[in-house]
């Protein structure tokens, strides 16, 4: 296993995710966007959290990707195909577990239980994030499978 | 029954707009720009279009008014158990804010002033000017959500116990107040704010602060001040903020005749409107929003060179085609519903000259004219050079008609006019002036000889023709000729006696196309203008100025017409140009009342005979 190819694999790869994902959202499938999500956590400041969020988002594409070579390590081969099925599995435990940990977690999402406050503000996703549109889910699977497959093939 | 035109008020962030009637109906709404499909149409279509009303739910009588020198409306309802006030207003700050604010929102604040008041709610909203029906989901604690299009949705977030029936008649009592935050989200998750008094009242104090910051930057002295402010917050309002434009109004196919045909999208931003639209911010101290607007206009007139287009959207592109939309009633049966604007691809040369005298009066107030934008004007000058023979649609935009008038074929004299002046002061190096100069001249020579009948005794409306035509009135404005040349005197007296239908109210023209139509109100402040450049006397002016600041609705807009017999407006409202004569024709009374000979920003007319 090579980690700087890793490291480039998950640099590649989260771009695509990102590029993906922001044309989901031009194409009006969804309004789940990454980096507004992870640089609300940071600012208040629209403009400000999308850059924040995209940076923030490119770190965690790379602690992924290393992650994702710890795996193929253990299991004993990387590929574009075992990239696509651990993405798969990703996706999954993003739309299954974190999202609805989310609004716990995120210091300005709003909660369904509690209301918007003067603090928490953001729309939380709601079950496999549909609040932010019917086709989110097939946005985030679609986006991670192709992450997982860059990060498989580059390893 | 949809409400009179003239019953509705406006509240909006620059980016978009919606229509209040007196009744405390939100009647129309196009978000998240001025030109997206409504989201609530009842003024096109009061059974289906879609409406977000508050209102008393007993008998009442209502009076209104914006919070002095903002766009921020508070309506007040009388009943006979108490007084309920509904204000509402898009928030706007300035600078950024410590805590996230929707990106588009609408926040209406219901409060029972005295006595006991049952506020009654209707919220039907009915996206993509009503054809969808959509379901209203509750998302518990925040709120009501409502799927717009694939990926956009509307939230209603409020403290009142609103379901998704979207029906409510509520109890309240003095002091009682409630919040109902009405947001857009299409490109990132919602962000719904707390429906709570202490943030409304932090989102009203914010929007306040900044249209009174904003109109106390208005350098204004002359008669009518509050009329010129109203006027300048309007055109603030309607300026698309992302790119400068100014929206000629914010509405669609209201009917320019009672339930007629004449029924237009105006929701885009004419190229005609620009030198006056110029000189009014200019005027009024609003340097920022006056280049603003310039940007616009040379982008926009780049994209599409060398020919010009009548209008532009808001990003400066082609608009969409025109097309009907005949699911929807009609303002009063008004049919057909028209979004899109087809007058796009007609000629109009007159736009020409209205760009150029734009671009000089930008010149004169300081700016700078770099190289791509002296080149860009020279192209223009030899397309009026090659082009100005030609029959166009002209200034009213008489579909499929083509006609040599006299009004087009002064504009492109003023065109190059204006070139041959800026070349003079050194800003147009390698101008053909000779070709230029000759053109001018010949226009000239072919204007006062065959726009001018000595049968009338009157500039025409088209060459060699025989009726008059308001826009007229403009000679003067573009330095054609001295409002008291005894020609352009002798023109004030046909149109006067031909077009005015009422003291101080003008026709456009007379014509089988204009039969059933109203007195146009930017065509009475021509009036009012021409007498102040010294037409007539300056209390002339004065006086027919404020006959007309008498045609303004309660909270001091216009359309486009003024019913001669009601005094109501007709056409699309309200209507950004009339407000731009307002405010053009108050500068040049000012100037006038302050002895100033010449008017700012224009050379002496006299001169260039």
């Amino acid at each position: 296993m090579n980690w700087p190819s890793a490291l480039l694999g998950g640099f590649v790869g989260t771009l695509l995710l990102t590029t993906l994902e922001a044309g989901a959202q031009q194409l009006h499938l969804t309004r789940m966007s990454l980096p507004y999500l992870l640089g609300t956590a940071f600012t208040a400041r629209r403009d400000r959290a999308k850059v924040i969020g995209f940076f923030a988002h490119l770190i965690n594409g790379q602690l992924f990707a290393l992650l994702y070579v710890v795996v193929f390590r253990a299991i004993g081969h990387g590929g574009a195909l075992s990239g696509a099925v651990l993405g798969l599995i990703h996706a999954a435990v993003m739309l299954l577990v974190v999202v609805p940990l989310l609004p716990s977690i995120h210091p300005r999402m709003a909660s369904a239980h509690q209301g918007p406050t003067s603090l928490r503000q953001i729309e939380p996703p709601g079950p496999l994030a549909l609040h932010y549109g019917l086709s989110t889910p097939v946005a985030v699977v679609v986006a991670h499978v192709i992450f997982g497959a860059v990060v498989g093939a580059f390893v | 029954m949809s409400a009179n035109i003239q019953d509705y008020a406006i509240v909006g962030d620059g980016r978009s707009a919606a229509l209040i009637a007196r009744s405390g109906s939100l009647d129309w709404l196009c978000w998240p720009q001025f030109d997206s499909p409504s989201l609530f149409a009842a003024l096109l279509d009061d059974e289906r279009g879609g409406r977000f009303s508050l209102s008393p739910a007993e008998p009442f009588r209502s009076e209104r008014a914006y919070l002095n020198e903002t766009n921020v409306l508070r309506t007040r309802f009388f009943s006979a158990g108490g007084e309920l006030s509904v204000t509402d207003f898009m928030p706007v700050q300035e600078g950024f804010a410590p805590r996230l604010q929707p990106a588009h929102e609408l926040l209406r604040i219901a409060r029972c002033e005295a006595g006991e008041v049952t506020l009654k709610v209707v919220f039907d909203p009915r996206p993509d000017y009503a054809r969808r029906r959509p379901q209203i989901r509750s998302l518990g604690k925040l709120g009501l959500r409502v799927e717009v299009r694939r990926g956009e949705i509307l939230t209603l977030v409020t403290d009142a116990p609103l379901g998704t029936e979207g029906r409510l008649e509520v109890r309240m009592r003095a002091g009682e107040q409630l919040q109902f935050s009405l947001g857009y989200a299409g490109d990132a998750p919602a962000v719904l704010p707390p429906p709570t008094a202490e943030r409304a009242a932090e989102a009203l104090g914010d929007t306040v602060r900044l249209w009174r910051a904003w109109a106390a930057r208005t350098v204004y002295d002359g008669p009518a001040r509050d009329m010129v402010v109203r006027s300048a917050l309007l055109l603030k309002l309607l300026q698309f903020s992302p790119s400068g434009a100014i929206v000629a109004a914010p509405t669609t196919s209201l009917p320019e005749r009672p339930g007629g045909d004449l029924n237009w999208d105006y929701r885009f931003c004419w190229l005609r409107d620009a030198a006056l639209t110029a000189r009014a911010l200019f005027g009024l101290g609003h340097r920022e929003e006056a280049e603003s607007f310039m940007s616009w206009l040379l982008l926009a007139t780049n994209l599409s060179l060398p020919r010009l287009h009548v209008l532009y959207d808001l990003y400066g592109r082609s608009p969409a085609p025109e097309t009907e939309l005949p699911h929807l009633a009609g303002y009063r049966g008004a049919r057909p519903v028209r979004i899109g604007n087809a007058a796009k691809d007609q000629v109009q040369l007159d736009t020409y000259g209205e760009v150029i005298a734009a671009v000089a009066e930008f010149v004169r107030s300081g700016g700078e004219l770099d190289r791509p934008m002296a080149n860009m004007l020279l192209g223009f000058g030899r397309e009026v050079v090659r082009d100005f023979d030609e029959p166009d649609e002209g200034i009213w935009e008489v579909r499929g008609v083509g006609s040599h008038f006299t009004h087009s074929r002064v504009l492109c004299w003023a065109a190059l006019q204006n070139l041959c002046e800026l070349h003079e002061a050194g800003h147009l190096p390698g101008m053909p002036t000779g070709e230029f100069a000759r053109a001018r001249d010949r226009i000239r020579e072919q204007v006062e000889s065959q726009g001018w009948s000595e049968q009338l005794q009157s500039y025409t409306q088209t060459l060699a023709g025989s009726e008059v035509d308001a826009s007229l009135l403009l000679l003067p404005w573009y330095g054609y000729c001295p409002a008291d040349a005894p020609r352009m005197r002798a023109t004030w007296r046909r149109i006067e006696e031909r077009l005015e239908v009422r003291p101080a109210l003008l026709r456009r023209y007379r014509g089988v196309l204009t039969r059933g139509e109203g007195a146009f109100g930017i065509c009475s402040f021509w009036a009012v203008e021409y007498l102040a450049l010294g037409g007539g006397t300056a209390e002339e002016a004065e006086a027919r100025l404020h006959k007309l600041l008498g045609y303004a609705n309660d909270v001091g807009l216009y359309g486009e017409e003024i019913d001669p017999e009601t005094g109501g407006a007709l056409g699309n409202f309200p209507q950004a140009y009339t407000h731009i004569g307002l405010i053009s024709a108050a500068l040049s009374l000012r100037d006038r009342l302050a002895g100033k000979k010449r008017l700012a920003g224009r050379g002496d007319a006299e001169a260039r005979r």
